[in-house]
C-alpha cells in the first residue's frame, strides 16, 4: 500500500500546507510518495524530500505545469494513481479543482475535507458548515481525499528521501492560462499563521483596515476578513474566512467587527483562543469568544495597537 | 446557445442544524429548505446570458425526490426556460449526481453547464469538476467573472492567493462563487408564469447509471460545543489576559 500525496507549492517553494498534508497521509500507513507537478519546481522537489515520512518524491517538471491547470494535472494524477491505494490533496484551491476531476476519470468517489483519520479507510469530515461531523467509510479500490490541513500537525524535516523525474506530459489544451491578480503581501499566509486579526462589516471600509494592519504588525499577524467585507469591496476575496472561504485554526483568532454568523465560524471555530471585538453585546460572535470585549471598533483598536 | 444548470435542494442557510439523537443523520424534519445558495447564483448567471442575448435556451434539473421540483420552479421564476426533475429517494453522492448529469450533457448537448460550486449541506464541491472529467470538457471553477467570446468562455476564478483568469474552449463548466453576481428575487407574475412552464419528470433508474455509492456514513455527531468565555472589561484586561492566562502574545 503507498500513498501519492499532491503537494502544494507556488513552483518555488513547497507550502507549509503541505507539511500538514504529508503529516496526515502518515497517520493512514504505507509509503508516501510526494507528487510535484510544476515547472522550474526542483526546488519543491528538494523540499518535499526532507519532509518526514515521505519515502520518494515523484517530479514532473514540465512548462505544461506552470499553473497547474486542473485538466492537466488530473490526467497526469490519473495515470500515475492507479497504482496506489490512496491519492491526497490539499483541501485548498489547487486540490479543490483538479481533485475531483481524477475521481471521477478512476470511477471511485472523492472524500473532501478530512479532519481525521480513524483509519485507512474511515474518516471524519464537517458537513453542513462544521455543525455537524460525518464518520465515513469507502470501499472504493482508491480512496481520493482532500484534507484539511489546518486540523493536522505539521510533520518534521530531516529526511532525504530520493527524486525521481517523471516524465508524463499532458496537455488537455481546452483550457488555457489568460493571467492572474495574485495579492502581494509581506505577512504570513492566513493558513499558515498562528495569530489572524480579521474585520469584518464593522470596519466600514478599505482604509478603515489600516486600523488592523498596525496590530497585525506588531502580532506577526496575518489578516482576514468576512465575507461582508469582501462583498463590499473593502478587502481581497482572498482574505475571507469561512465556510466558503479559508478555513483556519490558528493560537490567537480575533474578530473586529464581525457578528458571528455560522458561515463565518465554519472557517475559525476551531482556533485555540478567539477574541471578539463588536459594540452589540447579543453578537453571536461572543458564543465562541473565549474574551469578548463590548465596545467600539475605532476606540479599541488604537487603544489596542498602543498597549501591544 | 443552450445552458444546462444543474441544481440543489439543500437546507436554508440561515437555519442551523441539529443532529439526530441516534447519530444517524441530521434531523431535516421541518426545516426550512431552499435553493442552494450557489445554484441560486448559477441560475442568475444564466439568466443574465439570457438577457444579454448570448443565450436562448436555459435547462434546470434537479436530482431528487418530487419535493426538488419546488426547487425547479423558483429557478424557472428566476428565468429559466424548462426544468427536468431525475427522480430519485437515494441519497447519491456527487459521482453518481455527475454521472446523471453526463446524461442529460449527451442527450441535451449544452454549450455551457453552470453549476454551484458547492452543496451547503454536503460542502463537497466535486459535482462541477466530476461532471467536466466525465463529458472531457474544461472546467472553471470557483467563478466570479464569466465572459463569453468568439466560442470560448472567459472564466476569473477566486483561488487561495487571489484571481486567476483562463480561457475554456466551449463546450465548457463553469462553477459559480459567491461574487459572480447577486441573484434577484422572483416577481410575484413570473412565479406565476412559471407554473406554466415545462417541467418532465424521469426516474434516475432510467438513465442506465448505476447509482450504488462506495461510501457509507457511519456516524454523524455534533462537533465539540466551545464552552463560552467571559468579557473583558477594556483593553488593558484584554491584553494582560492574553499575555498571562492565555500566553498566546
Ligand atoms: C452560501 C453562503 C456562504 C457564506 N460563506 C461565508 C464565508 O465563507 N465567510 C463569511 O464570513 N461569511 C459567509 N457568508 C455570509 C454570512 O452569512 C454573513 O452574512 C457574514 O459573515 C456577515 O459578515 P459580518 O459579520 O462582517 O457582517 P454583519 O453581520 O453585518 O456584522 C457586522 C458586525 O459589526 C459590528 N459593528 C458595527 N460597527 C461596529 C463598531 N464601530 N465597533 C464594533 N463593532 C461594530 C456589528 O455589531 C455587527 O455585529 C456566507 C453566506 C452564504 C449564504
Ligand atoms: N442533486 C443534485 N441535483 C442537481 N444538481 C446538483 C445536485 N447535487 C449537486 N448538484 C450541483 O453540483 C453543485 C456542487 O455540489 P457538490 O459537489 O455536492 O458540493 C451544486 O451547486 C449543484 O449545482
Amino acid at each position: 500500500m503507498a500513498i501519492l500525496v499532491y503537494v502544494e507549492h507556488d513552483n518555488h517553494e513547497l507550502k507549509s500546507e503541505s507539511l500538514k498534508l504529508i503529516h496526515a497521509a502518515s497517520q493512514i500507513g504505507g509509503d508516501i510518495h510526494a507528487l510535484v507537478v510544476g515547472a522550474d519546481c526542483q526546488n519543491v522537489a528538494k523540499q518535499a524530500a526532507e519532509v518526514q515520512g515521505v519515502t520518494k518524491v515523484l517530479c514532473a517538471d514540465n512548462a505544461q505545469y506552470s499553473y497547474q491547470l486542473a485538466e492537466n494535472v488530473a490526467e497526469l494524477v490519473v495515470e500515475l494513481g492507479k497504482s496506489y491505494s490512496h491519492i491526497l490533496a490539499p483541501a485548498t484551491t489547487t486540490g479543490k479543482n483538479f481533485l475531483p476531476r481524477v475521481a471521477a476519470l478512476l470511477d471511485v468517489a472523492q472524500i473532501s475535507d478530512v479532519i481525521k483519520v480513524i483509519s485507512a479507510d474511515t474518516f471524519l469530515r464537517p458537513i453542513y458548515a462544521g455543525n455537524a461531523l460525518a464518520t465515513v467509510q469507502t470501499s472504493d479500490a482508491i480512496k481520493v481525499l482532500t484534507v484539511r490541513t489546518a486540523a493536522f500537525d505539521a510533520a518534521a524535516l530531516g529526511n532525504t528521501a530520493p527524486i525521481e523525474a517523471c516524465a508524463e506530459v499532458k496537455n488537455a489544451d481546452k483550457s488555457t492560462y489568460v493571467s492572474a491578480e495574485l495579492t502581494k503581501s509581506e505577512r504570513p499566509e492566513l493558513t499558515a499563521a498562528s495569530v489572524i486579526i480579521s474585520g469584518g462589516r464593522g470596519m466600514q471600509n478599505g482604509e478603515n483596515f489600516k486600523l488592523l494592519e498596525g496590530i497585525a504588525d506588531k502580532l506577526g499577524a496575518a489578516m482576514g476578513a468576512s465575507r461582508a467585507a469582501v462583498d463590499a469591496g473593502f478587502v481581497p476575496n482572498d482574505m475571507q474566512v469561512g465556510q466558503t472561504g479559508k478555513i483556519v485554526a490558528p493560537q490567537l483568532y480575533i474578530a473586529v467587527g464581525i457578528s458571528g454568523a455560522i458561515q463565518h465560524l465554519a472557517g475559525m471555530k476551531d482556533s485555540k483562543v478567539i477574541v471578539a471585538i463588536n459594540k452589540d453585546e447579543e453578537a453571536p460572535i461572543f458564543q465562541v469568544a473565549d474574551y469578548g470585549l463590548v465596545g467600539d471598533l475605532f476606540t479599541v483598536l488604537p487603544e489596542l495597537e498602543a498597549l501591544l | 446557445m443552450k445552458i444546462l444548470v444543474p441544481i440543489k435542494r439543500a437546507i436554508d442557510y440561515n437555519v442551523k442544524v441539529r443532529v439526530k439523537a441516534d447519530n444517524t443523520a441530521v434531523d431535516l424534519a421541518n426545516t426550512k429548505m431552499s435553493l442552494n445558495p450557489f445554484c441560486e447564483i448559477a441560475v442568475e448567471e444564466a439568466v443574465r446570458l439570457k438577457e444579454k442575448g448570448i443565450a436562448t435556451d436555459i435547462l434546470v434539473v434537479s436530482i431528487g425526490d418530487k419535493s426538488c421540483q419546488e426547487q425547479i420552479r423558483t429557478a424557472l421564476a428566476l428565468g429559466a426556460d424548462r426544468g427536468l426533475q431525475i427522480d430519485t429517494s437515494e441519497a447519491l453522492d456527487s459521482l453518481q449526481i455527475a454521472k446523471l448529469l453526463q446524461k442529460v450533457v449527451e442527450q441535451e448537448s449544452p454549450d455551457l453547464v453552470i453549476l454551484g460550486k458547492q452543496s451547503i449541506d454536503s460542502d463537497n464541491n466535486q459535482t462541477g469538476q466530476m461532471l467536466a472529467a466525465l463529458t472531457g470538457m474544461p472546467q472553471g471553477t470557483f467563478a466570479s467573472k464569466v465572459d463569453l467570446a468568439d466560442g470560448k468562455v472567459q472564466v476569473t476564478r477566486e483561488i487561495d492567493g487571489g484571481l486567476q483568469t483562463l480561457s475554456l474552449s466551449l463546450p465548457a463548466v463553469v462553477t459559480t462563487d459567491l461574487r459572480l453576481n447577486e441573484p434577484r428575487y422572483a416577481s410575484l407574475p413570473n412565479i406565476m408564469k412559471a407554473k406554466r412552464k415545462p417541467l418532465e419528470v424521469k426516474a434516475a433508474s432510467d438513465y442506465g447509471v448505476s447509482l450504488v455509492s462506495n461510501v457509507k456514513v457511519l456516524k454523524v455527531e455534533a462537533p465539540a460545543q466551545r464552552k463560552g468565555g467571559i468579557k473583558v472589561a477594556n483593553v488593558a484586561e484584554l491584553v494582560d489576559k492574553l499575555k498571562n492566562e492565555a500566553k498566546v502574545i
